[in-house]
């Protein structure tokens, strides 16, 4: 299968197979008006399986909701047809806007335009918990 | 500016130095009485609480201040839809320190964030309750002489008790202290407390649902209510709020100078007949939580 390669652009890799579409949906990615192509499945030496996302534009990356994610996603900044950087999302330390806090009791339930905000605690169990009520992201 | 929303917001140093100046307004009444002269504390309580608002009250009332403010979120603004947020900045306006009670978990935090007063949390839901584990550290401070080497039995409801979690995150900083955690399976302590502090912490804590089992070598046992609120299924509140009813008989092999605290109210857990046995300080931990609150509110005032 054959898909052309971007001039200018991000190329999102090592995603987990099947998770591109979760990605996709989350970065808004419908909302650009440029290629974007999904590929799924493809055949990787470190994961066996892997999906990649090519954007055919530059654009501002969210890498914490990428790193949130998935901290194993490579993510590639391409110009002129060629790689410029190179970098793998990581946990973020915060994360803003990008999970909705569960417990009922939390005042983020209540309180209009309130930010929703989570806190790595754990990196090792990639705990995050709210930083109103402490109740960790499940 | 410093608030105090959490009991992790104080170092082990600026609690000592907490139960340092309430142990001095204990002696020393007089000196403190005109220290907030002229100064107006906001007790904001989104939920109804008679003693820790009364104690707040209290507490401002003996330092000379004045208090203002409400007692249920019907008589506020909340009542109208108005947020934490705005209802913070228009309170400081009036209001050189605020005490909230909200029932939702975090309130407090959001309202430090837009005051230009100092806040205390003064109980946010299942959350954190930062005064009342002051009281409880000046408690066993005065009871004990000390806030290190301590047996500490936990009874009770160990998942719903905010009491108890803040409780466990504060002794967690003092040196060799171990837990002994006595509740019924449904109620044990939640896990995220065991890996988070104590493991973190290196302390020694055991785990069983008989109350008598370790009674001997307890120098403190905290007894906790099982409380109707934190529970959605009536018939689970039922079945476990007489689980443990600490008597006289129970009391037995218990050390000479063991120290049973509460945080009060009480329902059924302690019976009446302890109260009299000297070694009952849960009357007396009430008093402490006002003169705690007083260096506090001075404290978060700068006034020395």
């Amino acid at each position: 299968m054959n898909i052309d390669s971007i001039k200018n652009g991000i190329v999102i890799d090592h995603i987990q197979a099947k998770k591109g579409m979760e990605i996709y949906e989350l970065l808004n990615l419908n909302e650009l008006d440029c290629s974007v192509a999904i590929i799924t499945n493809a055949k990787s030496k470190k994961m066996g399986r892997k999906d990649i996302i090519k954007i055919d534009k530059d654009f501002e990356v969210n890498i914490d909701m990428i790193g949130f994610i998935d901290p194993n996603i490579t993510i590639n900044i391409v110009k002129d047809d060629k790689i410029v950087d190179k970098f793998h999302a990581k946990l973020p330390e915060k994360i803003v806007n990008i999970a909705k806090c569960q417990n009922p009791r939390c005042i983020t339930s209540e309180e209009r335009e309130l930010d929703q905000v989570f806190i790595l605690t754990d990196k090792e169990k990639q705990t995050y918990r709210c930083k109103y009520c402490e109740m960790s992201l499940k | 500016m410093k608030h105090l929303i959490d009991i992790k917001n104080l170092t082990v140093e600026e609690i000592n130095e907490l139960i340092e100046v309430a142990n001095d307004i204990i002696q020393n009444k007089e000196k403190y009485s005109h220290k907030c002269d002229g100064k107006k504390l906001a007790t904001l309580f989104f939920e109804p609480s008679t003693r820790t608002r009364l104690s707040f009250e209290a507490a401002m009332m003996e330092l000379g201040g004045n208090v203002i403010g409400f007692s249920s979120a019907d008589t506020s603004s909340a009542s109208k839809g108005e947020t934490v947020s705005d209802t913070i900045r228009v309170i400081g306006c009036y209001a050189d320190i605020i005490a909230m009670r909200h029932p939702k978990e975090g309130a407090p935090l959001v309202a430090s964030l837009k005051s230009t007063v100092p806040v205390i949390n003064a109980g946010d839901g299942g959350h954190n309750h930062p005064t009342q584990t002051l009281t409880d550290l000046l408690t066993i401070q005065r009871e004990k002489g000390r806030l290190e080497n301590l047996t500490i039995g936990l009874c009770g409801d160990l998942k719903f008790g905010r009491t108890v979690h803040s409780l466990i995150t504060a002794m967690s900083r003092y040196k060799n202290i171990e837990f002994i955690l006595i509740s019924p399976n449904e109620l044990k302590i939640p896990e995220y407390i065991k890996r988070d502090i104590l493991e973190k912490n290196n302390i020694k804590w055991t785990e069983t649902n008989d109350i008598e089992e370790y009674m001997d070598k307890l120098d403190i046992l905290y007894m906790t209510r099982v409380q109707k609120e934190r529970f959605f299924n009536e018939e689970d509140y039922i079945r476990l709020k007489d689980y443990y009813i600490l008597n006289k008989e129970k009391l037995e092999k218990a050390k000479k100078d063991l120290c049973i605290m509460h945080p009060l109210p009480r329902v059924n857990e302690i019976s009446v007949d302890v109260d009299d046995d000297p070694r009952a300080a849960y009357f007396r931990q009430v008093e402490n939580g006002k003169y705690i609150r007083m260096a506090l509110i001075l404290k978060l005032l700068g006034i020395k």
